[in-house]
């Protein structure tokens, strides 16, 4: 895909010139590089789409143009004025403006002292003046068409009035350039109306947007322009109407599937499991799925879509307002993991570090720490059984330790992530739901990892429920395909559908 | 992503159990002892061993307790205080005439139940437990003044039958040191042997990581403070066996000895690594070093300067076995 030259300026004659041009920027990471010769620029009073999929590098892009990474090549132009040394409060006073998802704010703090932070009016003694502060957060928010009594505390607004605070801070910082990450993940359409006109207003009096979003429709409703990224790199860069929805997905996935999968011999069995109308407010909408002995289920969609959400419902991690589950044809009260443990339910969490490992502890502590049952009474752990049995998983699966006794944190990622589905066995499960199975796992051990759970569906009889932000993954491994969409399931798709068509349901258009 | 080249480490458990880093804290503890026998004859007079030997189970029992509330990696400081509690209450009913077992039931009761309160602020509560303890320690210092009256209470008649509690001897070894050793033994065991031992690992370790992996964490946390509180109690009823009075001020400051004590051990104050092995070497090391100095002569003043500064060491080194071992 060929990329557009950067030097086209925004079509609006008002206000010609080119206010942001990112040259080439690259970035790596130990043994990753997240970024490779990315280019776009972005005109004066424009608001620029910046699309892709997870990962693809649109957040490492938006931190080096805010000044909290600092690039391993290429440059960055503001305003003609190219940016020697990037850091945060450069880039804020050149007129850059980031607001996350998570907004930076002061929960306990008020409006007016939230809008103006660090730059509270004074009068001359030093003293913060109330008044003024007062004032002027009523200025700054009217200018942009809304007014929050700046007395009252952030964090007792709403999620959209935040989100207003925020660009009221940013407009009062004179702003040149404000990015806007996933906006509307938060909003209802009322309130993205509202956000679409502070944008317009902001727009007609010269300031530019970069609007992140996996609302196709928002994008085509909005930008002026819009720009792929792909696996770290620019693939195209276009004015609106130079895309449709389909040649946007279509950019944003196209990628060979690597030939890496296992030979899969699917036969299903009976079901194992049934989840029906699982509800929780705006996370998970009327959610059902069934998942039969012998399968390999994947759940897949954009960040936020509720996968990872949906997994920790199944294993009563996190509370469901409604819903129920059946395991093999039963009904089950899933209150707490450790039930979802006694009755079969083996969970690998997204983040292995945090959730699903003690790193301090030995690989033996992790392996058989949810069933220590197996190695004698609670009161009478027969120690020589437990080493045996860890040995015996650590042969099985693979794993590269010099021992059991080896501390877990020391192990590459492919290897934790052998302990953790370790784990489950040890405590076995019939039924494996794993978030990410490779995340954090270098190419050479995910093959293993991938051999391993096909093994374990064809000749153990477990079935895995999987989540992963990798199509190719999705595509290689599953027999089933559950594309969630903001909460729902928006599709079944069978093995062997294409990242288009999978995109496709995954996002709006 | 490539792998970590990194040496690996184990966890520590195979010679001793519950020791981090190897066997380096035995060493200086010989060579604490070593050192004392250069610098003073009396050491190793079979009265100063004994009374160190002593030292090291008074502090010890309620060290261990504190051993199981650093490993979920909680705190507590109110042991000082339920200690003082429990002086006071034992005094008190011995003088109004209940019978020995009943006293001690009751008083053990009490030292649990103030340990329970702890727990609830902190599971129930959300209390941060630094936050809850400390409340508790103040307030129950104020509890035992108020019971005692401000004035230490003495058993009077009844010191004939409590002696052997904190005076009497078996075999050669104090009382107190033997209930030491049980109480130690008993702990090494739960930590090394039970499920519920991994369980405290697991929760000081990563109480998410603990509750997915079907651990009742709020259950494992409430139950150590219960633990603290019993050995607290435990520890009063020698107190007042040895001393013959109830002082409501017993046992002020005896929480950051049982930290230092705990801490010195290689137990982590982040929780999941330690244990009772190196509690014990820790008490063993406080408690020649303040003999040595005692035989030295040295002020008391000037020996808290020392023990600061060893506490200071003790975590220094702790910290630079993370770092090395992060590399």
């Amino acid at each position: 895909m060929s990329s557009i030259s950067i030097d086209e300026t925004t079509r609006d004659p008002a206000f010609p010139g080119v206010f942001l041009r990112m040259d080439s920027i690259e970035k790596s990471f130990p043994g990753v590089k997240a970024l490779q010769g990315v280019s776009f620029s972005v005109a004066r009073g424009e608001v620029h789409g910046l699309v892709g999929e997870n990962g693809a590098g649109k957040s490492t892009l938006m931190k080096v143009l805010a000044g909290a990474y600092h690039a391993n090549g290429g440059q960055m132009e503001l305003n003609g004025e190219i940016i020697t040394a990037p850091t945060p409060a450069a880039m804020i006073e050149r007129g850059v403006a980031v607001i996350y998802q998570e907004f930076a704010q002061a929960d306990h703090l008020s409006v007016a002292e939230n809008i103006f932070m660090n730059r509270l009016p004074r009068n001359q003694f030093g003293q913060i003046n109330w008044a003024v502060a007062a004032r002027d957060a009523e200025t700054a928010m009217s200018r942009l068409g809304f007014n929050i009594d700046p007395r009252r505390t952030v964090g007792s607004l709403s999620v959209a009035q935040r989100q207003m605070v925020e660009i009221a801070r940013a407009s009062s910082r004179n702003a040149q350039l404000i990015v806007l990450d996933e906006p509307s993940a938060v909003l209802g359409d009322n309130e993205l109306e509202k956000l679409f006109a502070t944008i317009r207003s902001l727009q007609a009096e010269g300031v530019a947007f970069i609007y992140i979003s996996h609302r196709l429709k928002e994008i085509f409703e909005l930008c002026q322009r819009a720009t792929v990224l792909r696996d770290g790199r620019m693939v195209s860069s276009r004015p609106i109407e130079e895309w449709t929805p389909d040649t946007l997905i279509q950019s944003m996935v196209g990628r060979p599937i690597a030939d890496y999968f296992p030979k899969r011999n699917a036969q299903p069995g009976e079901e194992v499991l049934g989840v029906s109308g699982f509800s929780r407010g705006k996370a998970l909408r009327n959610v059902s799925l069934t998942l039969r002995r012998g399968e390999i289920v994947g759940i897949c969609g954009l960040a936020g879509a509720g996968r990872s959400e949906l997994l920790r419902a199944i294993v009563g991690r996190d509370p469901v307002d409604a819903g129920e589950i059946s395991l093999h044809g039963r009904k089950q009260d899933i209150a707490s993991p450790r039930k979802a443990i006694q009755l079969g339910l083996g969970f690998a969490p997204e983040d292995r570090k945090t959730e699903g490992l003690f790193l301090s502890q030995s690989v033996k502590f992790n392996v058989t720490i949810s069933k220590l049952g197996r190695f004698g009474s609670p009161a009478k752990l027969n120690l020589g059984k437990e080493r045996g049995a860890v040995r015996d998983y650590v042969r099985q699966l693979r794993v590269k330790t010099p021992e059991v006794d080896t501390k877990i944190g020391t192990l590459s990622g492919g290897n934790q992530q052998k302990c953790v589905i370790a784990k489950q066995l040890n405590a076995q499960c019939d039924i494996l739901l794993i978030d990410e199975p490779t995340r954090g796992v270098d190419v050479g051990a995910r093959r293993e990892i991938y051999e391993l759970l096909v093994d374990l569906v064809e000749r153990e009889g477990l079935a895995v429920l999987m989540v992963s932000s990798e199509l190719p993954e999705i595509i290689g491994m599953c027999d089933r395909i559950l594309v969630m969409r903001e909460g729902e399931i928006s599709a079944e798709l069978p093995r062997g559908s294409s990242e288009e068509e999978i995109m496709k349901h995954a996002t709006f258009h | 992503m490539a792998a970590p080249d990194r040496m690996t480490e184990t966890a520590g458990r195979k010679f001793f159990i519950g020791l981090p880093r190897g066997a380096g804290l035995v060493w200086v503890l010989i060579g604490l002892c070593i050192l004392a026998t250069f610098l003073s004859p009396s050491f190793l007079n079979p009265v100063n061993v004994t009374n160190v030997l002593r030292q090291v189970a008074l502090f010890g029992i309620v060290s261990v307790g504190m051993t199981f509330v650093i490993l979920t990696k909680g705190i507590d400081l109110s042991v000082g205080s339920i200690l003082g509690v429990c002086s006071v209450t034992t005094a008190l009913l011995l003088v109004a005439g209940w019978t020995m077992p009943a006293v001690v039931a009751a008083v053990l009761v009490i030292g649990v139940l103030m340990g329970a309160v702890n727990g609830l602020g902190i599971t129930l509560g959300g209390i941060p437990p630094f936050i809850m303890t400390l409340g508790m320690m103040v307030m129950g210092r104020g509890l035992a003044l108020t019971l005692a009256n401000g004035q230490p209470v003495s058993i009077g008649g009844r010191a004939a039958e409590f002696m052997w509690l904190g005076r009497g001897a078996a075999l050669g070894l104090p009382v107190p040191v033997w209930i030491f050793a049980i109480v130690a033994g008993v702990a090494i065991y739960v930590l090394r042997y039970t499920t519920y031992g991994r369980q405290i690992y697991a929760v000081g370790s990563n109480a998410e990581a603990a509750h997915l992996s079907g651990i009742n964490v709020g259950l494992v946390t409430f139950s150590v403070y219960m633990i603290s509180g019993f050995l607290a109690s435990l520890t009063a009823l020698i107190f007042v066996s040895r001393l013959t009075v109830g002082e409501p001020t017993a046992g002020t400051g005896i929480e950051l000895e049982a930290i230092a004590i705990t801490v010195i051990g290689g137990t982590s104050l982040f929780g999941g690594e330690g244990g009772i092995l190196g509690t014990i070497i820790g008490a063993g090391i406080l408690a020649i070093l303040a003999n040595i100095m005692n035989l030295l002569g040295i002020s008391p003043f000037t020996q808290q300067i020392v023990k600061g500064a060893i506490i200071i060491g003790a975590a220094l080194y702790e910290m630079l076995g993370k770092r090395r071992s992060r590399h």
